[in-house]
């Protein structure tokens, strides 16, 4: 339900509808569970013989993804296909950027193509931000992934995964282990989480690879043994080893590191025996996780896949609903009878 | 002032209607499918009354409206759930109260969403005759002229009831 006390944002309209997604700090538990109240109804949708709904009929999506990614750029393209919305992916690669347009300029470009909405992954945190607020403030801007900042519809698919396999966040403990440090996947999750109710989130990881301030970050406790760390959890959500963000020295060797901090056996084994296995992917099997573990019964990382195109088709509708919604008392739909 | 039967008669109506016309069509093996919210209570009442085999399916028909650019997302959609296909099947399709016959073009998208039946017959309780679309019940509980103060509404799901609510200023 929209709020009525909504304060305003970027993220909302003046009815408390989002307008853009970008973030989930800032976003009230009412309006995280309408997003998954939602997506659970696109879940439906996705078990039909025609996987599609004309909701976003004659609306125009631009994936801008300036940063490598498969699943969660894919994921959006199905979502905003299985919205009947067009589609154009723009690879930055090949496109006119490398000849040295600027940003500003290609998106003014695409505005002035009546895109309705775009799809942003950046190296840079705040991106998605900053086009929000003075680039094109009058398109929908969904945040797919801002440098080590934020990637809330990550954290909403893995929220959507856990409502739906453990049925609600109250009285249960979360684990996220890994590169915390580097991670969008980590701070938007633990927003995520506490916003929604869970007793606990505990932070694994060593030293290096935590913010100096762990605490910072809202999790309640921070571990620096696995083991430990791990002691009766019933979610546990692996993040991947950032190899690409490292720019210095952190951390021994891989191998070392999977000593320490990958999933194994004999450390799951510490969690509840109904823990659940998240990873947002990509897995690097071996470094974080081992093979046993990210293929057995308790891992839940090819569902959170899916449901992640039902997340994002909840957030593309919502954010296009918020956008198109008269914002002033404009002239009510008449239904009354003739 | 308009007069509605009482619920009694009008859910007997559609009762003993819909069985006739499942005999006198040969639908084989019919299949039903209630519209959230007050479709799918009239539908339950149906589906046990008339002993379907087939679990009865719902649909929120939000995904499929032809206002989403005008009023957005409905903010409480709910799952619909078919256990069956529709494929080749012959679909009663439940609503409570069928009025500018929008929802009924919403709803047969959906149906197909699923799969191609072979037949839909529309059951209604009570039809407002003010149609926007070229769509009719095959089964109607009673049909009324509403004036612009009148609503109907349907409340369930037990015991059904449906009545009629006189505004005083525009809703919707």
């Amino acid at each position: 339900m929209p709020s009525t006390n909504a304060k305003p944002s970027l993220q909302l309209n003046a009815q408390g509808q989002l307008r853009h997604f970008l973030n989930i700090d800032g976003l009230e538990r009412s309006l995280l569970e309408e997003i998954l109240d939602t997506a659970d109804s696109f879940v439906s949708v996705g078990e039909q013989a025609v996987k599609k709904v004309p909701l976003l009929r004659g609306k125009t999506v631009a994936n801008l993804f300036f940063e490598a990614s498969t699943r969660t750029r894919t994921t959006f393209e199905l979502a905003a296909k299985r919205l009947s919305a067009d589609v154009l992916n723009i690879n930055i690669n090949t496109s006119a950027a490398s000849k040295g347009e600027s940003l500003k300029d290609m998106l003014q470009n695409l505005e002035a193509m009546a895109c309705d909405m775009f799809v942003v992954r950046h190296a840079n945190s705040g991106a998605a931000h900053f086009i929000a607020k003075h680039v094109c403030p009058d398109i929908a801007i969904i945040n797919a992934g801002d440098g080590s900042n934020a990637h809330p519809t990550q954290a909403m698919l893995d929220m959507l995964t856990i409502r739906r396999e453990k049925g609600g966040f109250e009285n249960r403990t979360f684990a996220i282990v890994g590169d915390i440090l580097h991670s969008r996947v980590a701070r938007s999750e633990i927003q995520a989480l506490k916003t929604l109710g869970a007793a606990e989130v505990r932070i694994i990881g060593p030293k290096t690879l935590l913010p100096k301030a762990p605490d910072s970050l809202g999790a309640d406790k921070v571990y620096y043994d696995m083991k430990e760390g791990l002691k009766d959890v019933d979610v546990v959500i692996m993040l991947r080893l950032q190899r690409e963000r490292m720019q210095t020295a952190l951390l021994p060797s891989e191998h070392e590191y999977f000593r320490l901090y990958g999933l194994t056996n004999e450390k799951l084994a510490y969690a509840k025996p109904d823990a659940l296995v998240m990873h947002p992917g990509p897995i690097n099997r071996g470094v974080e996780i081992a093979s046993e573990i990210a293929d057995g019964p308790q891992s839940v990382i090819l569902k959170q896949v899916s449901y992640g195109i039902s997340v994002r088709m909840a957030i593309l509708s919502m954010t296009m609903s918020g956008q198109t919604r008269p914002v002033t008392a404009a002239a009510p739909i008449n239904r009354a009878p003739q | 002032m308009t007069e509605l039967n009482n619920i009694g008669q009008l859910l007997q109506k559609v009762t003993t209607e819909l069985k006739d016309y499942i005999s006198s069509q040969s639908l084989d093996n019919p299949a039903m499918v209630g519209i959230h919210t007050g479709g799918a209570w009239l539908a339950q009442h149906l589906h046990k009354n008339l002993a379907f085999e087939e679990p009865l399916g719902t649909l929120d028909i939000s995904f499929y409206r032809d206002d989403f650019s005008s009023k957005g997302l409905h903010p409480q959609v709910k799952p619909s759930s078919l256990s069956f296909s529709p494929e080749n099947r012959h679909i009663i399709l439940v609503d409570d109260v069928l009025m500018t016959g929008r929802t009924i073009r919403a709803a047969l998208n959906e149906i197909f969403g699923y799969g191609r039946p072979q037949t839909v017959t529309l059951v209604t309780l009570i039809d407002i005759q003010s149609r926007e679309l070229p769509i009719q019940a095959d089964i109607v509980g009673q049909s009324v002229a509403l004036s612009k103060q009148e609503r109907i509404k349907l409340r369930g799901p037990d015991p059904l009831n449906v009545e009629i609510h006189h505004i005083t200023q525009q809703q919707d």
